[in-house]
């Protein structure tokens, strides 16, 4: 057997297991109750069972008929730009705004194709004022500014 | 005539000195985002959800409407001077307004581009005003089984429209009704799919998934691509058409409108629908249709007119049968229930000033975006000079804030780094994220639906088909689902999909 359209296969294999796996879940953890009554059961393993069939003509047809390769991953965009993300999300409270958008701005920034320290330290001093300004004055968004140790230092 | 009174009564809404303003600011926002290349509309009005949630529902949908054919609109100036289609409904606008500034005559094209998207604009809220009253007194009388038949068909529609494979569209859009289940459910008070986690319990927040699916997935993607894209901006010229050009634009204005508008109402629907039939009827229709593709001032003023009257009228389904026919809509949707406001026949007759106050602020918008933008044409052009890699960190940085808002817990953010992940995955694999955000929003709905209808009718599923309505729509499904599944529309659809892309 050999895969022809791994296109299909990869996203066949992707529908089968969120479907059979939520139907999965739900059977188990969940009433399923009756046509007439449906549990809470009910209305996801239909659904669950329905992406898995589909999910099973997409392997089926990867097999079948020709179609193309999956293109290639770029991992470094996609590593940098959600660990920025994330960076920024769970140190905003430790660090405050000043400190979170530093690390999503260089971070992300340095996942692209070109990085100048000089540019991207100017883009963030222009994003840092703009948001302060915008989001926790203007549209008064309960963020802390400045990190949780010096905040007294700086409120403004 | 009560046409006139409700738009009187409208135009009293919109035309509030802070309603005026609000539309204003979300119709510059949503232009100065929508230019952005890469950023399409959804991500557009996604990111700029946030900043409408402190401000009463009136004034958060004026401005939301005002971002999305804001947004609409700079997608066209990017695509006529860059060739990059900011959205997909401007696709066919690169065809021939790319041309026509690589001419010499990139002023025109974006003048034509305005003047057809007004004079469409000001056609659809017309038709939106003359056609959603009597449509919502319809939809009053609609049960569940008529109500889930609706969304059956509405999810149809719009994976007959995707591209590509059916069977990943239709994959998508369950993916999507699932992911929406994910919660407590109303019914029960049963906690499903949450995984221990306490922040789910409320459900995963549309506005996560839109910003990880649309927002940062486009990032990552355009991320990829090392490509040196050329933009015409010294050569801008003078604006105003020619007498020549303003007989050559006139027919294609009216058609592009009218079939633009039809296209729009359609379940499934939207923007991208009737920029692509009108292309295509212009193509068919227009004398010079030798020059299509080669620069034709038609093929620019056709689509563009057609794709704002579909955006405008496809509020029409929004506003009175509450189903989103497109993924903006669901969007819009997302933000009345954020506002408390639960979409339906009953916000014309309970929320009156809401629904017609929104209604006049189309056309307010509308003369906006004519008036400000061909003036301002000069700063959106600077826009397009500033290199990728100094917006995208400007663009994380707006969403990180504006999820991380939402609840003010990290959690979101995750959640849309993870959806981030599934989005990109999903755009290697050829799955399109438009029907799954659709069937993300009508998951709750569809469920609440099935259970209602199939407990009134002790659990016979056949009542789907009893009910006349409901079974129309039902059949009009099917018939859908049969034509694109034969073999040769199939490869007519593939062939239309390809030549515009």
């Amino acid at each position: 057997m050999v895969i022809k359209s791994p296109k299909d296969f990869w996203a066949g294999v992707m529908f089968v297991t969120f479907g059979a796996g939520m139907a999965g879940i739900a059977l188990n953890n969940y009433q399923m109750g009756s046509a007439v009554r449906m549990g809470p059961a009910y209305f996801p393993a239909v659904l669950g069972g329905i992406l898995a069939a589909l999910g099973l003509i997409l392997l089926l047809r990867a097999f079948a008929l020709k179609g193309e390769k999956v293109a290639a991953f770029h991992f470094r965009p996609l590593l940098f730009i959600l660990v920025a993300c994330l960076a920024f999300a769970y140190t905003l409270k430790l660090l405050g705004l000043i400190g979170a958008t530093l690390l999503l701005v260089f971070i992300s920034a340095y996942g692209g194709h070109e990085f100048k320290w000089k540019e991207v330290a100017i883009l963030y001093v222009a994003l840092i004022i703009f948001s302060v300004l915008v989001f926790v004055k203007g549209l008064t968004l309960p963020f802390q500014i400045c990190p949780a140790i010096i905040e007294d230092f700086c409120r403004f | 005539m009560e046409i006139l009174s409700n738009l009187a009564l409208g135009f009293g809404v919109a035309l509030s000195p802070f309603n005026l303003l609000m539309c204003l600011v979300g119709v510059l926002l949503g232009t100065l985002i929508g230019v952005l290349p890469g950023v399409g509309p959804v991500a557009t009005i996604a990111m700029l959800l946030p900043i409408t949630f402190n401000l009463n529902p009136i004034a958060a949908l004026i401005m939301l409407a005002g971002i999305y054919y804001g947004a609409q609109y700079g997608g066209s100036t990017t695509a006529i001077l860059v060739n990059i289609p900011g959205e997909s409904s401007s696709v066919v606008t690169c065809l021939d307004g790319y041309q026509m500034a690589r001419q010499g005559r990139a002023g025109p094209a974006l003048a034509t581009a305005a003047i057809g998207s007004f004079f469409a604009g000001c056609v659809a809220t017309l038709i939106v005003a003359m056609f959603a009253p009597p449509l919502a007194e319809v939809a009053l009388k609609f049960g569940p089984s008529e109500y889930f038949s609706l969304m059956v068909l509405g999810l149809v529609a719009a994976v007959v429209l995707a591209h590509g494979s059916l069977v990943k569209a239709i994959g998508m859009v369950i993916l999507g009704l699932m992911l929406g289940l994910v919660g407590t459910d109303v019914n029960s008070g049963v906690l499903r799919f949450a995984f221990g986690v306490s922040e789910l319990a409320d459900g995963i927040g549309f506005v996560t998934v839109a910003m990880g699916m649309f927002g940062l997935a486009e990032i990552i993607a355009n991320l990829e691509q090392t490509g040196h894209r050329e933009v015409f901006t010294s050569k801008v010229g003078k604006l105003m058409p020619s007498k020549e050009d303003w007989k050559r634009i006139v027919g294609p204005i009216l058609r592009g409108t009218f079939l633009g508008s039809a296209l729009g109402i359609l379940p499934g629907g939207g923007a991208l629908l009737a920029s692509f039939g009108a292309y295509t009827l212009e193509k068919k229709v227009s004398k010079n249709s030798a020059q299509f593709g080669k620069g034709a001032i038609e093929g620019v003023a056709a689509p563009e007119a057609a794709n704002n009257a579909g955006a405008q009228t496809s509020f029409i389904p929004l506003l009175t049968l509450g189903i989103p026919s497109n993924a903006v809509m669901a969007l819009m949707i997302g933000a009345m229930m954020i506002q408390g406001i639960a979409p339906g026949p009953q916000v014309m007759t309970e929320r009156p000033q809401l629904f017609w106050g929104m209604i006049a602020s189309m056309w307010i918008g509308n003369l906006m975006l004519v008036v400000l933008n061909l003036p301002l044409i000069g700063i959106w052009i600077k826009l397009l000079t500033v290199p990728y890699r100094l917006l995208y960190p400007s663009i994380l940085v707006f969403m990180a804030i504006g999820v991380f808002s939402l609840s003010n817990n990290p959690f979101d953010v995750f959640l849309m780094a993870l959806f981030g992940l599934l989005g990109y995955v999903c755009v290697k694999l050829e799955c399109e994220p438009a029907p799954m955000i659709l069937g993300f929003i009508l998951g709750p709905l569809m469920e609440e639906n099935l259970r209602r209808a199939m407990l009134l009718s002790r659990g016979d599923p056949l009542v789907f088909f009893q009910k006349p309505i409901s079974a129309s729509f039902l059949i009009v499904s099917i018939i859908l689902l049969v034509i694109i599944a034969l073999p040769n529309i199939r490869k007519k659809r593939e062939e239309v999909f390809v030549e515009e892309t």
